[in-house]
């Protein structure tokens, strides 16, 4: 095993983490505040590449123009979601919480099916293509490119959550959620804000990884799954334990992958979710 | 408060600890009854056999994950990993060594036990939802694993060979539904009458107790641990059974459908559809789902596979936005408001 492909599973690895961590920390940051997994996360994701597959096939909009706009609009359908779905469920027995957005992960999932078939689809010529060479790795511009700007996404994200007034808003609505609104934050309007916020992230995610992955109506269920394993790790309602653990999980997928057998990448994954959970089971880096 | 405990205390002794039914339950129970064991003869057609039969079979499975989880308040949704050990034992035993699938049943009933103590006793201690993710990884896993090992068809499955020689033996029925139907109905109202026990013993209080007021349970002696596990014991076992039926049915052991989490999804659906926690609910789920893909398939063709699915899916969270406690709750409600008006 050469050195040179250890270094090329590393470079692919960090950079699908980077997409993984920012699928990751829209689910955990719902999570965080209202202690309500999304099962559907994954279809939004589907959701964002078909969007982004449709802006460009029909509007002929290159995904890196379309980005905001599909960010804006699974932003959009986040506080739809909470309004019309979540808020429903808060006080409903958890059983009837997992329920309620598996039904709605099954529908969205059988619905993209219905409307627009199980085929594979590709973007075909996108304005970034093809790869470069730094010394003897090849690195896939598209990757490069989404990498980047999720890492972007989430520095920006950080950024908000720590820094301005709305975003500390959000952090103690996770935190306690009866002395937030005592305070006067108004914690409902917070909780709509995180799903926008949350499907915002997984708009831009999609967007990027709609470059150079298939698009199709299954392609959320495994992002999902390992979405679930992030923030496990990281911990529920981390965001910065989203980050690390995604790019944990992108360089174990690959490097499992590429030292073990890259069948069994994906559960090499999952294994090391069961080790974490069952060690600490508040994730390596507990709760933000 | 005192005198409050007191009189909770008068009134769960005074409770029969096994209630007469009241007449019009046993009238209806008696109806159910003969109506299913009759039906094969009052309807004649394959398909309206097949329909039951897969209603029968599904019931049993959604019955099997309300085992865990509205007794013991686990959410699992990797439960497709018994349904396969149920149809990998019984096809693998026949397919490589002739040994007949009425062993081969056994077999899944003990390997899926086993595989649950496996499973469960690292993972029924964690909570709420990492219980359930930690569920829905190895069930993928599973999957990926099986899809990937050669003695057992890896991907493609294996074929049961046809065998004419002795029906009951191997099986198998060729001319006629009718046997699959009656099969099916024994196991699944043996399933069923292991549950309506289940939940009249002691074992079956506990579990309601430590679903309920885990806290409060452990502080009363009861080991939750040991008690999760075996709930999720036999759940195991009673998925493994409609496995074992399921592939001598269909005779095509295909690891895409059997272990695919949309089984573990499905039984959950029925379940909470119908109302999880209670006896009848996952029946009465399984006989509103089951119609609903059967008879989408037929009129929507090949593209019907996904409008059920649609309907499922909004239904299911209709059903957990406004009445979490399932459909029949719905019943129960209008009964006791009659009774409540009566008197």
């Amino acid at each position: 095993m050469s050195r040179d492909l250890i270094m090329q599973a590393v470079v692919s690895g960090l950079l699908m983490g980077l997409i993984y961590a920012l699928v990751a920390v829209g689910l955990s940051l719902i999570f965080g505040l209202m202690e309500i997994v999304n099962f559907a996360h994954g279809e939004f994701l589907m959701l964002a590449m078909f969007a982004a597959f449709w802006l460009w096939s029909l509007g002929g909009l290159d995904p890196l123009v379309s980005l905001p706009l599909v960010a804006a609009m699974l932003a959009a359908a986040g506080a739809l979601v909470h309004l019309g779905i979540i808020r429903h469920l808060l006080n409903a027995p958890m059983l009837a919480q997992v329920c309620g957005t598996f039904g709605l992960a099954v529908a969205l999932r059988a619905g993209a099916q219905f409307l627009w078939t199980p085929d594979f689809r590709t973007i075909t010529n996108p304005w970034i293509a093809g790869r470069v060479h730094v010394g003897p790795l090849f690195i896939g511009q598209p990757q490069l490119v989404a990498g980047a700007i999720c890492l972007l996404a989430f520095v920006a994200l950080w950024l908000f959550v720590t820094r301005t007034e709305t975003g500390l808003g959000l952090q103690a609505t996770a935190q306690d959620r009866q002395a937030a609104a005592v305070m006067g934050i108004p914690t409902e309007r917070m909780s709509a804000l995180g799903w926008a916020i949350g499907l915002g992230c997984v708009g831009v995610a999609g967007t990027m990884l709609s470059t150079f992955y298939y698009i199709f109506p299954d392609v959320g269920v495994n992002f999902a799954l390992l979405a679930f394993v992030a923030v496990a790790l990281g911990g529920f309602g981390s965001i910065l334990g989203s980050l690390v653990a995604g790019v944990l999980i992108g360089l174990v997928e690959s490097l499992g992958g590429l030292l073990i057998d890259p069948s069994y990448k994906t559960v090499i994954v999952f294994a090391l979710y069961l080790a974490v959970v069952i060690a600490r089971p508040n994730g390596l880096f507990g709760r933000f | 408060m005192a005198s409050d405990q007191a009189r909770m205390l008068e009134f769960a002794k005074s409770e029969p600890a096994w209630p007469r039914p009241p007449l019009w339950s046993m009238g209806l129970g008696l109806a159910v009854a003969a109506f299913l064991l009759a039906y094969p003869f009052v309807f004649t057609s394959p398909f309206s056999h097949h329909l039951v039969i897969l209603i029968l079979l599904y019931a049993l499975m959604a019955q099997s994950w309300n085992v865990v989880a509205g007794l013991s308040g686990q959410i699992s949704l990797g439960h497709a990993i018994f349904f396969g050990i149920g149809a990998y034992s019984s096809t693998v035993l026949f397919v490589k060594y002739g040994i007949t699938p009425w062993i081969g049943l056994v077999v899944g009933i003990v390997l899926s036990a086993l595989a649950a103590v496996a499973i469960g006793v690292p993972t029924l201690r964690l909570r709420g939802h990492y219980f359930a993710i930690a569920t829905l990884l190895i069930g993928s896993s599973v999957q990926i694993i099986v899809q990937r090992w050669d003695w057992v068809g890896a991907a493609s499955g294996l074929y049961i060979p046809i065998d004419r020689t002795s029906p009951w033996l191997y099986l198998q029925f060729h001319t006629s539904k009718i046997p699959y139907y009656y099969l099916a109905l024994g196991a699944t109202v043996a399933g069923y009458g292991l549950v309506w026990l289940l939940r009249r013993s002691r074992f079956g209080f506990r579990l309601q107790a430590l679903r309920d007021e885990p806290d409060a349970a452990a502080s009363l002696g009861i080991a939750i641990a040991r008690h999760k596990v075996l709930a999720f014991m036999i759940s195991a076992a009673m998925m493994s059974v409609a496995g074992t039926f399921y592939a001598q049915y269909v005779l095509v052991l295909d690891p895409e459908r059997l272990l695919s989490s949309e089984i573990s999804i499905i039984v959950l659906l029925m379940t909470v559809l119908g109302g999880s926690g209670t006896l009848w609910g996952p029946a009465l789920g399984a006989a509103i789902l089951i119609p609903l893909s059967e008879y989408s398939r037929i009129w929507f063709g090949g593209t019907g596979r996904t409008i059920d699915l649609i309907i499922y899916g909004v239904l299911i969270l209709a059903v957990c936005m406004w009445r979490p406690s399932g459909i029949l709750s719905l019943f129960e409600e209008g009964i006791r408001r009659r009774k409540g008006g009566a008197t």
